[in-house]
């Protein structure tokens, strides 16, 4: 058995420490790239979004690479997520692949719930081994949510332009490299030493600007485009409304963990403007921007991949939100076609409307 | 008497306008890029250099549109700006006090709400590549008749049909079932700019608030059918700009204006590069799994400028006097 899985940003490095501490082999996908979007949209239907042509692409990239395990999240409620797992498997049997397909759903109730399931993948290993398993993972995902936002610090204010990005690759080999839950303080502190040792200039001004949107546009660079590192350079810091440990916790610990962020305060600073779960994130999309607006950011961008229906709801919302609360909103809607001179001047000229706010608001201070 | 160059490279046309001191067009170009936009540049440049009258001194030049890194890298422009910024600034240079653009052409629209002179909010449309302007140009082929026609026509129309048009696919079906059940032309033309504009309206002026003056610029304004069904729409007076076509190049020139005043001095390399051998070429880099199509820009053998490298270790090799900004 070789286990693979969707790529969805930097979630491969905790699933394969999870499962390769399991003793489970793991076969992660190649990086997503251009290939994987020609694979995967030749054979997914027109108007499913993004995210599946990927994962499809992924799939079978992965089982170029040998894999013959599907391990994949299934999911509830009105977004089309919960059925890709089985939509995807169905496409795979009829171009002939042959693999197995273990869909993990999230858990309802309680954690036991995703540990039995994780049980179940790996065939009857002690419980204190799988618990043991799954908390490197997450332990693992903290870390590199750590050094991404140190990045997100350091790309705007960076002196030579691109050292953020070197120091913050050579940070994430020293996490991927430690194998096990020991070894990770360590290569976190010395990936921590890397990145501190980007030079700055700290009194540059920045604008800052908060993300929000569908889950896996905002996590996974090549569907978005590598917005954050084109509002890096263009001198702007960028928050991420969701990272991967935060939504790991919520979705799959149930909120255990304490302490950390949660989807739950963007839901609750939904309303008026949206009262209900409408699938996805759409909630915390609205949510979140309220938020950011509270804290003062000066823009959100919001992410969605073309037909996102959670998405769609919260972008009609979103003028009402941004004209209230006084903060600007783009939208950049990704897909195929989306073409990468389109994108820049989009939030090329974003940055330059928040600059020109940003200066209003210094001069009246 | 001094001047200004200002140039959009767009993926389907290339501008160039040239200004005086008080921002009034001397010579303005509209060449097709048909996909080779340093060929075009250059021919735009050497069509420019013949027509200049001989006490002319170009004094700056700026670049906009989406070849505006390679097209500032070859002229050495003094601003490299997006069409945002320079769409909006050539609007209001023309009708002072301008709060609303409305941009149509080929391939994109756009929407720009200016508050007190600056630009307050804008949208572009999200997805569909089929540009309002390539889609008008393929009826009026289809219907066999110019595309200046298409507007005159338009206008005659008594009771303009209600055309579906949600996309040009639905459109294009839509006037081909209304054809047949034997609505005259004009009124099918006038249905087709009134779906046109509510389709541009709820994409892409979704949420915004469309105040007076209002300014309608790029290909599309051409067609006074678009500009009569805007006005119904809205309910507002539309300008149209003389030179609505080559709006960008003009913000563009005027901005390369401020920026030299402002220091004194120009990177304008002349128009004899219009002469000089650039190519553009480009590999697929293998250095990681990203496979980025790193594109590459030669004068003569040698590199000048690269790009679409995700991770910069081909673009920051370069070191790069310009500031890009
Ligand atoms: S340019 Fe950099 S990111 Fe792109 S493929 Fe080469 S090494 Fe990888």
């Amino acid at each position: 058995m070789k286990v693979t899985f969707p790529h969805m940003g930097y979630l491969w490095i905790s699933l394969k420490a999870m499962l390769e501490y399991l003793g489970v082999e793991v076969q992660e996908p190649p990086p997503t790239t251009k290939k994987t979007l020609i694979l995967g949209s030749k054979h997914a239907p027109e108007f499913a979004c993004l995210p599946l042509k990927l994962n499809l692409g992924n799939f079978m990239e992965a089982a170029e690479m040998g894999a013959d395990t599907i391990l994949m999240a299934g999911g509830c409620g009105p977004c089309r997520f919960g059925y890709y797992a089985q939509v995807e498997y169905a496409i795979l049997q009829d171009l002939g692949y042959k693999y197995q397909l273990v869909v993990v759903e999230p858990p309802e109730k309680h954690i036991s719930e995703f540990l039995a399931r994780i049980r179940y993948i790996t065939g009857g290993r002690p419980w204190w081994q799988v618990i043991n398993a799954i908390r490197f993972g997450y332990i693992k995902a903290r870390v590199v949510d750590d050094l991404e936002k140190m990045a997100q610090w350091r790309r705007p204010r960076e002196i030579i332009p691109g050292s953020t990005d070197q120091a913050f690759s050579a940070a994430l080999q020293l996490i991927i490299e430690a194998r096990h839950p020991r070894d990770v303080p360590k290569a976190q502190s010395q990936g921590t030493q890397i990145m501190n040792q980007v030079q700055v200039d700290e009194r540059k001004p920045v604008v800052k600007i908060g993300i929000v949107g569908e889950i896996y546009t905002l996590l996974e660079p090549f569907t978005n485009l590598d917005v954050e590192r084109h509002l890096g350079r263009m001198g702007a810091e960028v928050n991420r409304s969701i990272c991967l440990s935060e939504w790991i916790n919520d979705h799959l610990f149930m909120g255990l963990i304490k302490g950390t962020r949660s989807s739950k305060e963007a839901r609750r600073a939904a309303p008026p403007y949206l009262n209900h779960f409408v699938g996805g994130h759409g909630q915390e999309s609205i949510g979140s921007t309220v938020l950011y607006a509270k804290q003062g950011f000066d823009g959100v961008i919001q992410l969605l991949p073309f037909t996102c229906m959670p998405e769609i709801v919260a972008q009609s919302i979103l003028p009402g939100v941004s004209a209230d609360l006084d903060i600007p909103v783009l939208t950049l809607v990704v897909d195929e076609q989306s073409g990468e001179a389109g994108t820049i001047t989009r939030l090329e000229a974003f940055i330059d409307l928040l600059n020109r706010k940003y200066q209003q608001k210094e001069v009246l201070a | 008497m001094k001047a200004y160059l200002g140039i959009d490279v767009g993926s389907v046309s290339t501008n160039l306008v040239l200004i005086d001191e008080q921002a009034h067009i001397i010579e303005s170009y509209y060449l097709r890029t048909n996909g080779q936009p340093i060929l075009t540049l250059q021919k735009g440049m050497r069509k420019m250099a013949a027509k200049l009258p001989m006490k002319i001194t170009v004094n700056g030049a700026g670049t906009t549109g989406s070849g505006r890194y390679l097209a500032g890298i070859i002229t050495g422009a003094d601003i490299i700006k997006n069409e945002i910024t320079t769409h909006a600034v050539a609007a209001s240079s023309i009708v002072p006090g301008t709060k609303t653009v409305l941009e149509i052409g080929g391939q994109d629209s756009k929407i720009i709400i200016l508050r007190n002179g600056v630009v307050s909010d804008f949208a572009m449309n999200t997805v569909c590549a089929a540009g309002t302007g390539s889609f008008m140009d393929q009826q009026a082929s289809r219907l066999n008749m110019p595309i200046e026609d298409f507007g005159p026509t338009a206008l005659k129309a008594k009771t303009p049909v209600r055309i579906a048009g949600r996309c040009a696919v639905f459109a294009e079906s839509d006037m081909i079932h209304k054809q047949q059940l034997g609505y005259n032309l004009p009124d099918i033309l006038a249905g087709l700019c009134e779906a046109l504009v509510r389709n541009y309206l709820n994409n892409v002026g979704k949420g915004k608030e469309i105040l007076a003056p209002a300014v309608f610029q790029g290909g599309v304004a051409a067609n006074v059918g678009m500009k009569k069904a805007f006005e119904k729409a809205l309910g507002l007076e539309i300008n149209i700009p003389e030179h609505y076509n080559v709006m960008g190049a003009l913000g563009a020139a005027i901005l390369a204006r401020e920026e030299t005043i402002k220091t004194g001095i120009s990177n304008f390399k002349g128009f004899s590069v219009a002469n000089a051998k650039y190519h553009a070429g480009g590999f697929e880099c293998t250095g990681c799994p990203n496979m980025c199509e790193v594109v590459e820009i030669y004068k003569s053998k040698k590199v000048i400028a690269r790009w679409g490298d995700r991770c910069g270790k081909w673009s920051n090799s370069i070191a790069q006097s310009e500031k890009i900004s």
